[in-house]
């Protein structure tokens, strides 16, 4: 009998460590950030008795979970070779409106946290606009709306902070499902459906072939402008709900709020392995770079380190991130270029060939009139 | 040995080692001046690394190379430059934005106190350019060329540094017949300037045509080297694949039934003016004419990836109003591109990925994993695509390879009309085959095939019919026993009458 099953399960077994083998391989590519991770960890918690409690470790959870929320939305739009320069501000309005409408207009806390999210989610759906109809470089468009947002919030909030939110808002930042903290809850929340929107919808492996390639995703049938919409706002509505979070935790909106978080939230895209040429990047990989970037930030203030070696110490890990996976993509290249012939050794020649292939698919359609 | 104290460049039992595969395993090869040395062989037999050692662009891990008869160290392409060893790459390495003077000194700008002298560069570029054949105004961009006038741009950087060995690796693969009888006038001219030429190319009839020596190599070895009175396409096949392949062209006669797509007078105001053609189950159309005459734009606009602004399509008798791609493939129409890197394949993404680009199995907003790692499964099996893991990124496969995934992904739409645009572009004889095969099979099974090629014997095997373009317009159509080379190029080029 056990003969009569071999042949099924051999090759059962021989298909499983080969897809085993690559999730293995997706796990190591992280392996920078995270071995980065680990060892920061480590040496902290020799470093200062205080950096192991649960105590500190919550407090570092609670830290990082706007950033990683935003990330998580930020990794969306980076798949698609896109940016979201306007989270930051987005946030700030996000917080500032949610707030002024529960304050002001006397909305109950939960309806005052959907207006937060969805002045982000509206956001989004402008940025999306400039970026699909307008046909205005993500970059270009979305640095527009870092500062139109954040003009916007002073314009309708005033400079002062809104205070007078009932105590009930306080409970949704602060709050906790047994000894957790409710931002990281949220934020378990969100990377789950993050991860699972990437692995498992269509949105997300259609991010990755826009990001991979725009014109192969056109020629393929993918309506590229619906699902450019989307990432742009599911990015603005995470900003907006990052928002609300930060304004429960000091029990105000603030309309300063946020600004520089979209450096932080593409500085943890960028350490967890995304490329910003699109097409490369998981949620997974995000996480552990705001996670890296928060427990560096947790222990220089315990070390008593002042935040300008911070700036500094953060600056270089993004260097020493993309600096690394530079090394190991060149170093696939090269094997699978010798293993697979011609093609790949283009791929294999100079790092840059990504980028060529990027230029490259630039016009396709106006090139294929000129010629004409 | 007397041979070798003629030669001007010499590799002598050179190897070459990535980690895990042996690229190049102790080749011997030479050149002499005035001489063009075709290297031939399949996707991965070891051409293109063994040019980029002579080119310096790769370090041999054993062997020398010998320049006059010196052995040469190994420092950078500028050195092999300097050694008069230059490349003419497959895409050009030209700097799109900049002028095609300022392409020309790039690297060696006469400068005055560190500053450009302009004057005399354009000078320079001016002789280099009337050397090559080819009247443009250096002043101007690069990226406002054609193909063929990069193509002598970059023929005319290697003649800039004084090469005496030119690299050529594949440089007909995007050039027109006429463009190509004209480098070969080029060729010949080098020829008799003294300069020798590596001519690296999948197409045996060039080899033929121009060719002095040929050097077959096979999964990193040099096979044989032949003089010009030994060449023979049969035997030069035999020798790169390691088998006989018994037609190159497998066309069996398939049963032709109903008019399946019909088009009728299709317009796009500058590109395509009142396009007719109709193709039938079971059979391949051929789309002949010279580049630009708009055979691609014609697809392009019949799948709905271009807007039209006149004409009707009609599938199984019922017109169709295309506006988008998405809206084509669910009508069952299907377009490989001929642009394979930029337009066919996401190249970060898995064979799997590919494969189901077009039609994700799944409900909704959600992807069937376990029904899309099968489906892919299947389609591999079915065309044989040798991937070390569909798990893998498409982007380390070999280029027949990636064109198997790329055909996959069409037949995984269940397009009951398919165009193959140039299908057989950059990948060597034995997927070629392969790939001719597959087209016959689906014809065979009642598929309507359009088939796109620069390339007349492909047409005049494969086809049932062809339908020539020029300037934008179907000018004729040709049944089977019409076919003829001259036929379809007097045509193409206007020298006939139209015949429809």
């Amino acid at each position: 009998m056990s003969v009569a099953n071999s042949p099924a399960g051999t090759s059962r077994a021989l298909k499983l460590p080969e897809g085993l083998r690559d999730r293995l391989n997706e796990i190591l590519s992280q392996l920078a950030a995270a071995a980065g991770l680990i060892i920061v960890a480590v040496a902290l918690s020799f470093a200062s008795p205080y950096f192991l409690t649960s105590n500190n470790l919550f407090n570092i959870g609670v830290q990082v979970s706007i950033v990683a929320l935003v990330a998580v939305g930020q990794t969306l739009v980076i798949l698609t070779a896109g940016i979201d320069l306007s989270v930051g501000s987005v946030a700030g309005l996000g917080g500032i409106l949610g707030t002024m409408v529960i304050a002001k207009l006397g909305f109950p806390v939960v309806p005052g946290i959907i207006v937060g999210v969805l002045v982000g989610a509206a956001i989004g759906v402008v940025n999306g606009l400039l970026v699909t109809q307008m046909r205005l470089p993500p970059f270009i468009a979305t640095l527009g709306m870092l500062g139109v947002a954040r003009g916007l919030t002073f314009i309708v909030g005033g400079e002062n902070a809104v205070y007078g939110l009932p105590s009930s808002f306080r409970l949704f930042g602060e709050g906790q499902i047994g000894p957790v903290p409710m931002p990281i809850v949220y934020l378990i929340v969100v990377g789950a459906a993050g991860y699972v929107v990437l692995s498992r919808t269509k949105l997300g492996r259609y991010a990755y072939a826009i990001g991979s390639n725009e014109e192969a995703a056109r020629i393929s049938g993918i309506p590229l402008n619906r699902y450019k919409m989307a990432v742009y706002i599911i990015s603005g509505a995470l900003a907006g709900f990052g928002g609300m979070i930060a304004a429960s935790l000091v029990h105000s909106g603030q309309p300063n709020y946020g600004v520089g978080l979209e450096l932080n939230a593409i500085a943890a895209c960028v350490i967890g392995g995304a490329s910003l040429f699109g097409g490369v990047g998981t949620i997974g990989g995000t996480l552990i770079g705001a996670f890296l970037i928060a427990v560096i930030t947790n222990g220089a203030v315990l070390l008593n380190i002042t935040q300008y070696y911070q700036q500094v110490i953060i600056g270089v890990i993004i260097w020493l991130a993309v600096w690394w996976d530079q090394v190991r993509r060149r170093r696939l290249a090269a094997v699978a270029a010798q293993a697979h012939g011609r093609r790949g050794t283009e791929a294999a020649q100079d790092g840059q060939s990504s980028i060529r292939a990027q230029g490259d698919d630039g016009a396709p359609g106006e090139a294929g009139s000129a010629r004409a | 040995m007397s041979q070798a104290s003629h030669a001007l460049v010499e590799v002598r039992e050179v190897s070459k080692r990535f980690p895990g595969v042996q690229a190049l395993d102790s080749v011997s090869v030479d050149i002499r001046p005035g001489e063009v040395h075709a290297v031939a062989g399949e996707n991965g037999a070891g051409k293109s690394t063994l040019m980029k050692l002579l080119a310096q662009l790769e370090k041999p891990s054993e062997g020398d190379i010998l320049v006059e008869g010196e052995r040469v160290r190994f420092r950078s392409p500028r050195h092999a430059q300097r050694l008069g060893i230059a490349m003419v790459h497959q895409e050009f390495a030209l700097a799109p934005d900049l002028s095609v003077a300022d392409n020309l000194s790039l690297g060696r700008e006469h400068t005055r106190a560190g500053v450009i002298v302009r004057g005399s560069e354009k000078r320079r570029a001016r002789e280099l350019l009337e050397r090559v054949g080819v009247a443009v105004d250096p002043g101007r961009k690069v990226s406002s060329l054609a193909v063929a006038e990069q193509q002598r741009v970059e023929i005319a950087k290697a003649l800039a540094v004084d090469a005496r060995v030119v690299i050529m690796d594949e440089p007909t693969a995007t050039l027109t017949d006429a463009e190509i009888d004209s480098l070969f006038e080029l060729i010949e001219q080098l020829k008799g300037e003294g300069i020798a030429i590596f001519y690296i190319s999948h197409r045996l009839d060039e080899i033929m045509r121009i060719a002095d020596r040929v050097t077959v190599m096979r999964d990193g070895q040099v096979v044989e080297t032949l003089d010009k009175e030994q060449l023979d396409e049969g035997k030069l096949i035999a020798l790169m694949v390691g088998r006989e392949i018994d037609t190159l062209y497998p066309k069996q006669e398939a049963e032709i039934g109903d008019v399946v797509l019909r088009v009728r007078g299709l317009t796009r105001p500058g590109v395509l003016l009142d396009c007719s053609f109709e193709v039938r189950a079971g059979e391949i159309l051929g789309f002949a004419g010279v580049v630009g005459a708009g055979r691609t734009e014609l697809a392009r606009a019949v799948f709905g990836a271009d807007p039209v602004s006149a004409g009707c399509i009609e599938l199984d008798g019922r017109e169709l109003r295309l506006g988008s791609p998405g809206e084509a493939i669910a009508a069952g129409i299907g377009y490989l591109t001929e642009d394979r890197k930029g337009e066919g394949l996401a190249m970060q993404l898995s064979v799997i990925d590919n494969v189901t680009l077009a039609r994700i199995p799944g409900r909704g907003i959600w992807i069937d994993r376990r029904a899309e790692r099968q489906a892919a499964e299947q389609r591999s099996d079915e065309l044989s695509i040798r991937a070390p893991s569909l798990h893998r990124s498409v982007e380390a496969l070999s280029g027949g390879t990636q064109q198997k995934v790329v055909v996959a992904k069409w037949l995984q739409t269940d397009a009951r009309v398919m165009f193959f645009d140039e299908p057989t572009r950059g990948i060597d004889v034995g997927a070629k085959a392969e790939i001719f095969r597959l087209l016959s099979d689906l014809a065979g099974k009642g598929r309507a095939i359009v088939l796109i090629s620069s390339y007349l014997p492909e047409l005049t095997n494969m086809c049932d019919r062809i339908v020539v373009l020029r300037d934008g317009r179907t000018v004729g159509e040709l049944r089977r026993e019409e076919f003829g080379e001259e036929r379809i190029m007097a045509l193409a080029s206007g020298t006939e009458k139209e015949a429809a």
